[in-house]
C-alpha cells in the first residue's frame, strides 16, 4: 500500500527528457503550471494534455506509474469536485432538498479535477526524470542569486535532496513495521477513524525514532566524507545548457502563448 | 613517519545529562595505540566496549577529553587540518542506508570529492575507478535502495574511496549482511591492503575476519585488553570467553581437543593449518 507512493522517487533513464539540464525541467514545469491555471477551455486543456503526453512518451515513465502519483491525493480531488458540483451556480439541471446540480457546476468539477491531476502529473514528470542531486543543483543555482541577501540557497537545497533521499527508506521501513506489527495481531483497515489513527501509533513512534536515528548517522556520514558546506563544492556533472534545453525553452514559450492566446479569445 | 594512527592516553566520555551530577564514565580511558601504516588492524570487543568511540577518533569525528589522538602526523584538534585529516582517513559505517546520501549510485560516489573541491573530470575518473575496484560500475546509474545490502556497503566503500583515502577504518561493515555480501566486503578489504597498501582499521564481531588481520586489539569497557597477532591472541581461549567474545572455529575445535586431553598447538588458525595438525597427530 505505502509502496504506491511515489512522490520524490526518482526512475533512473537515459531519455531525452533525463537529460534537460535540471534548471530547464524547473523552469518548463513552472511555466506549465502557470499555463495550467491560465488555461480555461476545452481546446486549451487539449492542448496542454498534448504537452503533458508528449512529455510522458518521451521520458518512457509508464503511464500507470505517473497515474499512481496522483492516487494519495484522490480525497482531495474528490472533494474538489464535490464542492464545484454543488456549490456553482448556473443552469439548474438537478435539484434535491438544498442541493442543486448546475450544468456550469459539473463542468467545473471536471475542469478543476482534471486540472490537479494534471498540475501533479506534470510536477511529478520533474521528481521522476531528475535525479535529487540534480535537482539540488539546479534550485542551487536558479536561486544563487539570492546569495546576495543572504538566503542559505545551498543548506535548503540539501536539506531538500536529504529529504528525498530518504523518503524511499522511510516507506520501506513503514511497510516493514506494518508487516511486523500485522503479523502480532494489529489492524489497521477496521473500525472507525480515531480507532484507525490509534492503530497507527505504534507505527509512527518507532518510525520517527529511526528516522532520527538515521538522520544522526547520515549526518556523521556526511562529515566524515568532508561534507562542510556548500563553500568550494565541485560536481561530478556541471552543468550546461545545450540545443535541447533552448528548443525545449522555445516550444514552453510557444505553448504559453498558445495558452495566453486562447484564453484572451475566450476559447 | 610510517604510524597512520596514533592515539596516546586518550579518554574520552559522553556528556550525556547536563544537570545530574553523577559520575559520568569514562567511555575510552587512557589508551594509547599506535597503528602502522599498510597494516591490517582487526577491533574486537563486546557491545558498548568503545570500540566505535575509538573509531570515531580517528578521523576527528570525535575530539579526545584527554590525550591526543594524530592521523598522519596530524592532530586531530587542529581545525584547519579537519578535511585533510577526514580525507586521508575514510570511515565506512555498519548500515550502508545510512550513509548513502544520494539517489543515484555515481552522484553518492561522487559526493566526498565534490566536498574537496577536486576538478569534475578528475572526478569522474575517481568515480569510475573507485566503482571497478568494489565491482559495482555496472550499477553506475542505479538507485541505490534498490540494491542489495552487500550492494549498497560496497557503494559505500566506493564513495569513502573516491576520497583517496590512505587509511580506511570500517565499523562493523558486515554485520548487516548476508554471508555472500560479508565475503564480497571482506575481499575488498583483502585488496585494498595488498594492492593498494591501504592501512585498513576493521571493527568487527566476525572471529573468521579479524583471524585475517596483522594484528587484533581487544577492547573491553573502554581498555585495550588485548593486543597481538591473530595467533597470539585467539590462543587466549578462556580470557576471551570471560570477555563475552568467541574464537574462531578452529581454534574452538583444537581447545576443546586438548580440554579432552589430546595435546595439540591453539594457534592453528587457518582451516587449513588446522587440519593439517589434526592430520600430523591423527593421520
Ligand atoms: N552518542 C552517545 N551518547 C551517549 N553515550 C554513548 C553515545 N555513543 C555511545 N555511547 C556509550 O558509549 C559506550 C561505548 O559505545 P560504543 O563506542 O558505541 O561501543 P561499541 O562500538 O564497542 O559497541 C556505550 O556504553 C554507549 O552506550
Ligand atoms: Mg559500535
Amino acid at each position: 500500500m505505502l509502496k504506491d507512493i511515489t512522490l520524490g522517487q526518482y526512475f533512473p533513464g537515459d531519455t531525452v527528457v533525463h537529460r534537460l539540464d535540471p534548471r530547464t525541467k524547473i523552469v518548463l514545469v513552472l511555466v506549465y503550471i502557470v499555463a495550467m491555471f491560465i488555461a480555461e477551455s476545452f481546446a486549451s486543456y487539449a492542448l496542454m494534455l498534448v504537452v503533458l503526453a508528449l512529455a510522458i512518451s518521451l521520458s518512457r515513465i509508464r503511464l500507470a506509474t505517473v497515474l499512481k502519483g496522483v492516487k494519495p491525493l484522490i480525497f482531495v480531488i474528490a472533494i474538489t469536485a464535490f464542492l464545484n458540483i454543488f456549490y456553482t451556480s448556473g443552469r439548474v439541471l438537478v435539484e434535491f432538498w438544498i442541493f442543486k446540480i448546475t450544468e456550469e457546476g459539473i463542468f467545473n468539477a471536471i475542469f478543476m479535477s482534471l486540472r490537479i491531476i494534471m498540475l501533479i502529473m506534470g510536477t511529478f514528470m520533474l521528481t521522476y526524470t531528475t535525479s535529487p542531486i540534480m535537482l539540488t543543483v539546479g534550485i542551487e543555482q536558479l536561486l544563487g542569486p539570492l546569495k546576495v541577501i543572504k538566503v542559505p540557497v545551498h543548506e535548503l537545497a540539501m536539506m531538500m535532496s536529504m529529504a528525498l533521499r530518504l523518503i524511499p527508506t522511510l516507506i520501506e521501513e513503514t511497510d516493514k513495521i506494518m508487516s511486523a506489527q500485522k503479523a502480532r495481531g494489529a489492524d489497521f483497515d477496521t473500525g472507525n477513524l480515531i480507532q484507525k489513527a490509534k492503530a497507527l501509533l505504534p507505527i509512527l513512534v518507532p518510525l520517527f525514532i529511526s528516522a532520527f536515528r538515521r538522520a544522526d548517522e547520515l549526518a556523521v556520514a556526511m562529515e566524515s566524507r568532508c561534507y562542510h558546506g556548500g563553500e568550494g563544492r565541485t560536481r561530478l556533472n556541471v552543468l550546461t545548457m545545450s540545443g535541447r534545453d533552448y528548443i525545449s525553452f522555445a516550444s514552453a514559450a510557444a505553448v504559453l502563448a498558445g495558452v495566453i492566446t486562447l484564453a484572451h479569445f475566450g476559447l | 613517519m610510517d604510524i597512520a594512527i596514533k592515539t596516546e592516553n586518550l579518554t574520552y566520555f559522553y556528556n550525556v545529562d547536563e544537570t545530574g551530577d553523577q559520575d559520568i564514565p569514562d567511555v575510552l580511558d587512557n589508551v594509547s595505540l599506535e597503528i602502522k601504516k599498510g597494516t591490517f588492524v582487526a577491533i574486537l570487543g563486546h557491545n558498548g566496549s568503545g570500540k566505535s568511540t575509538l573509531a570515531k577518533h580517528m578521523n576527528a569525528l570525535l575530539l579526545p577529553k584527554g590525550g591526543t589522538v594524530t592521523a598522519f602526523g596530524m592532530d586531530t584538534k587542529d581545525e584547519s587540518l579537519l578535511l585533510e585529516i577526514r580525507r586521508r582517513v575514510g570511515m565506512v559505517f555498519q548500515n550502508p542506508d545510512n550513509q548513502i546520501v544520494s539517489n543515484v549510485v555515481e552522484e553518492d560516489v561522487a559526493f566526498a570529492p565534490e566536498n574537496l573541491g577536486v576538478a569534475s573530470p578528475e572526478i569522474r575518473r575517481r568515480v569510475d575507478d573507485a566503482l571497478k575496484t568494489v565491482g559495482m560500475y555496472e550499477f553506475r546509474n542505479h538507485a541505490p535502495h534498490l540494491l542489495s545490502g552487500g550492494q549498497k556497503q560496497r557503494v559505500a566503500i566506493a564513495g569513502v574511496l573516491a576520497m583517496d583515502p590512505e587509511c580506511i577504518v570500517f565499523d562493523e561493515p558486515t554485520a548487516m549482511l548476508d554471508p555472500s555480501g560479508r565475503r564480497d566486503v571482506m575481499e575488498i578489504i583483502h585488496k585494498l591492503r595488498y594492492e593498494r597498501g591501504t592501512t585498513v582499521v576493521l571493527i568487527t564481531h566476525h572471529m573468521e575476519e579479524a583471524a585475517l588481520a596483522d594484528r587484533v586489539i581487544v577492547m573491553s569497557d573502554g581498555h585495550v585488553v588485548m593486543d597481538g597477532k591473530p595467533k597470539e591472541v585467539f590462543v587466549r581461549v578462556e580470557e576471551l570467553d570471560e570477555l563475552g567474545l568467541t574464537v574462531p572455529e578452529t581454534t574452538r575445535l583444537l581447545f576443546e581437543l586438548k580440554n579432552a586431553g589430546v595435546d595439540l598447538p591453539l594457534d592453528a588458525l587457518s582451516i587449513d593449518e588446522c587440519a593439517k595438525v589434526l592430520a600430523d597427530k591423527f593421520g
